[in-house]
């Protein structure tokens, strides 16, 4: 009987606490690598992987194996299809983002996975809220328009909607902020 | 069953005579049969005499058949020739996740050509786990008097068995269709409702996986005053559900749809006030959906984050069943044990249903449910990490439970914390609660599980086990300790033909028996057929072609009064 290891405990809460080089975004792989590691230590009494009997069809024999045995967990098949249809779609939490607008008294509300890249998004935005928010450049930012979208991220700081990769910004977007241009200047410093 | 009784004398030259004491007694007794409801009452009084048998029988009006095997249609309706609701099961529970072929059985049609000859003035009629055919729908559309259908995890028809229902049954009050597959013939059976006021109580579909046409959904609702439970499916989005339930504020049963905006309206309007829209619907009592859910808008149902008491209409809430996705995590959990009170029912169900998900719900859930709603009757709680104490909390908290389900997704894990097996838990829970009929059991378990239930669990009336247990004494804890259990259903545990013997005087007692990857022998389940005749004994073959071992894929048995069914297919063997 191995004893397991702090991690795989969680009481510790090792996983917050660690430093990783990684890019945001990158923690599924990691959820994903250790949660088989912990299906190697995880105490299965041996009645189970025997040949005495087989468990369910297939490939359920191998402690290690992160294989599904048939009809477990005891789920009907529409539920899962389901939240796994959705699962598939949204790969990234957070897809929906609050939008708020300077001087505009609603929130609305938009589904990043709808658009394929900045363009797309900026269009959208403009016509929810017709404006005209410009043309984006890594050095001078929204310069020109009267307005300037800036987005919150995982940090909690604010930033320039372009500054970063189309997919950085949808896995670290917290919700989105429709700055008049004037505020937004500081933001626009090109790292 | 004869159905005559002594011819009443000659009456003379007009003086009164009374009918004869048989006659009499016959006519007494049938209208005070009328007043038993509960079918094991009825099951007594019909053991009493023939004359009581008699009466029984022409007083039944609502006729539960367990299993569909169990007995032939026409036996059962020349029996009860007055029944007007008849409820009928079907496939064993396990076939729901994929432990058995699809075309195992259980067909509706037989049924139905009967009811149509015997049961003309059917009122009522549930289905659970049957095939049933859009013929067979077109063909009960055609009963004047129906009313009521209730499909439950039924599959073999689609749409256009529903518009068929929807178009023809002028008086249908109630429409349930709950974890149904329902094939998309692309037939808006919405739209198939007539024209004018419905006399509709009940829709239930959010099991259809077919987009519906929103419009005609809302007129629908529109014009049925009665309406009080509706349940959405998940092409429903939120603003929607706002639309209706403005126009439905009577609802007592909600099911929300995908209570996330679809993609067309996210773009658009402002947000409606959903907070408000669930505040006016104040006799809602049930609440489940949320198929597609977005974390966010659970703020309108529940404070599930702390910053939102604003939403907290909740302060006097009085859910009675309450059936959630694990996302609401255990804060959300906590959320509800603090608000309601008075909640009777909880399901819990995971958004990844995978073994080795991370479930964000768990023992701490399960704990604060127990601390808050002290008068639970019946939980259904899927989770990936469990531990005794809370178990045995809620066992201790919780003494009106009836049915209590849990299902540790991972197999074989045992309390996370002290990494022992889950036994004592289990232990509590069948010692504890005095009412208990239904029990499902995970996680590590070893044959004290089993004793602790064949000690305690006198009420059981329903067991499943799933990758439990050590030995053959484990299942015969239960075979000899349990004498109410009535089904019995085991999956992936060690117990093998000694242990299935040991029951032998148990099974005619019992409506089934499944055990599936277990340790049986077809020689076991041979001498238990011969020895049983009135026990049908069905070896079922799963999907691999290559001969197996000794060990029987899957043991399913049942009593029935019909001998072995004529319609098995070829990878069911009857021993």
């Amino acid at each position: 009987m191995e004893n397991p290891k702090p991690y795989e405990r969680g009481d510790l809460n090792f996983k917050a606490t660690e430093l990783r080089l990684g890019l945001p975004g990158s923690e599924e792989v990691k959820r994903e690598a250790t949660s088989s590691v912990r299906n190697n230590k995880r105490a299965s009494p041996d009645m189970a992987e025997e040949g005495g009997y087989k468990g369910g069809s297939n490939a359920n024999n191998a402690p290690t194996a992160k294989a599904q045995v048939v009809g477990w967990p005891p789920i009907r098949s529409y539920r899962k299809n389901s939240f796994a249809t959705k699962k598939n779609e949204a790969e990234i939490s957070g897809i929906f983002m609050k939008v708020s607008m300077d001087g505009a008294p609603y929130l609305r509300k938009i589904d990043l996975k709808v658009y394929k890249g900045y363009s797309d998004l900026l269009k959208a935005l403009e016509n929810m809220f017709k404006l005209t928010i410009g043309e984006y450049s890594e050095r001078e930012g929204y310069k020109g328009s009267e307005y300037a979208p800036t987005y919150e991220d995982k940090d909690g700081d604010w930033m320039l909607v372009g500054d970063v990769p189309w997919d950085m910004f949808m896995s670290s977007c917290k919700r989105l902020r429709i700055m008049k241009g004037s505020e937004a200047k500081g933001l626009a410093c090109g790292v | 069953m004869r159905e005559d009784r002594p011819p009443p004398p000659p009456s003379r030259g007009g003086a009164y005579s009374p009918p004869p004491p048989d006659q009499v007694l016959e006519n007494v007794l049938e209208h005070v049969l009328q007043f038993l409801t509960f079918r094991r009452d009825r099951n007594a009084a019909a053991l009493v005499c023939r004359s009581w048998h008699r009466a029984e029988a022409l007083t039944r009006s609502e006729l539960f058949i367990g299993n569909c095997y169990a007995v032939a249609p026409r036996r059962a309706m020349e029996r009860f020739r007055r029944a007007t609701a008849v409820t009928i099961k079907g496939k064993p529970r396990f076939a729901d996740f994929n432990l058995m072929p699809p075309d195992w059985g259980a067909n509706f049609t037989p049924w139905v050509t009967s009811m149509a000859q015997c049961y003309r003035a059917l009122e009522k009629l549930c289905l659970k786990r049957m095939f049933v055919t859009d013929e067979d729908l077109e063909l009960l559309a055609s009963f004047p008097s129906f009313r009521e259908l209730v499909l439950i995890c039924c599959d073999g028809f689609g749409t256009s068995g529903l518009a068929v229902v929807a178009s023809k049954c002028r008086k249908l009050r109630v429409l349930d269709l709950i974890e149904d597959e329902v094939t998309d013939d692309e037939i808006d059976w919405i739209s198939c409702f007539p024209e004018g006021e419905t006399c509709l109580e009940s829709l239930i579909f959010d099991c259809v996986e077919c987009p519906i046409y929103f419009e005609a959904l809302e007129r629908l609702v529109a014009r049925s005053p009665s309406l009080k439970k509706l349940k959405l499916n998940r092409y429903v989005s939120i603003v929607q559900l706002y639309r209706l339930m403005i126009r439905a504020p009577q609802l007592t049963h909600l099911g929300t749809g995908s209570f996330s905006p679809s993609e067309i309206v996210a773009q658009g309007d402002q947000e409606p006030d959903y907070s408000s829209a669930f505040d006016a619907c104040r006799s809602l009592v049930c609440l489940s959906g949320f198929r597609e859910i977005v974390p966010d808008y659970l703020p309108a149902i529940y404070p599930v984050c702390a910053n939102l008491t604003s939403l907290n209409f909740y302060g006097e809430a009085c859910f009675l069943c309450l059936q959630v996705l694990d996302t609401v995590r255990d804060a959300g959990l906590q959320a509800v044990g603090a608000t309601c009170k008075d909640l009777r029912e909880l399901r819990v169900f995971p958004i990844d249903a995978r073994e080795d998900s991370e479930a964000p719900v768990s023992d701490v859930g399960l704990l604060a449910i127990s601390e808050g709603c002290r008068k639970l009757q019946s939980i259904l709680y899927f989770c990936q990490r469990m531990t005794n104490a809370a178990v045995i909390a809620m066992s201790e908290n919780c003494p009106e439970l009836v049915v209590f389900r849990l299902c540790i997704m991972g197999r074989h894990l045992p309390d996370h914390v002290t990494r022992e097996p889950m036994d004592e838990g289990f232990g509590a829970i069948v010692k504890n609660c005095k009412k208990l009929t239904r029990l499902a059991t995970s996680g590590l378990l070893t044959d004290r599980a089993f004793s602790y239930i064949g000690q305690y669990g006198k009420l059981v009336r329903t067991l499943s086990v799933a990758f439990a247990g050590d030995s053959d004494t484990g299942l015969k804890y239960v075979l000899e300790g349990c004498p109410r259990l009535q089904k019995l259903e085991i999956r992936d545990s060690p117990f093998g033909d000694s242990a299935l013997r040991s029951g032998l005087y148990r099974y005619y007692n019992m409506r089934f028996l499944w055990m599936s990857s277990c340790r049986l022998t077809r020689r076991g389940c041979k001498e238990i057929a011969q020895q049983m005749p009135h026990l049908v004994v069905e070896m079922i073959n799963g999907e691999e072609e290559e001969v197996k071992e000794d060990y029987v894929d899957t043991l399913y048995m049942y009593r029935s009064l019909d001998g072995p069914r004529a319609d098995a297919p070829s990878f069911v063997t009857i021993l």
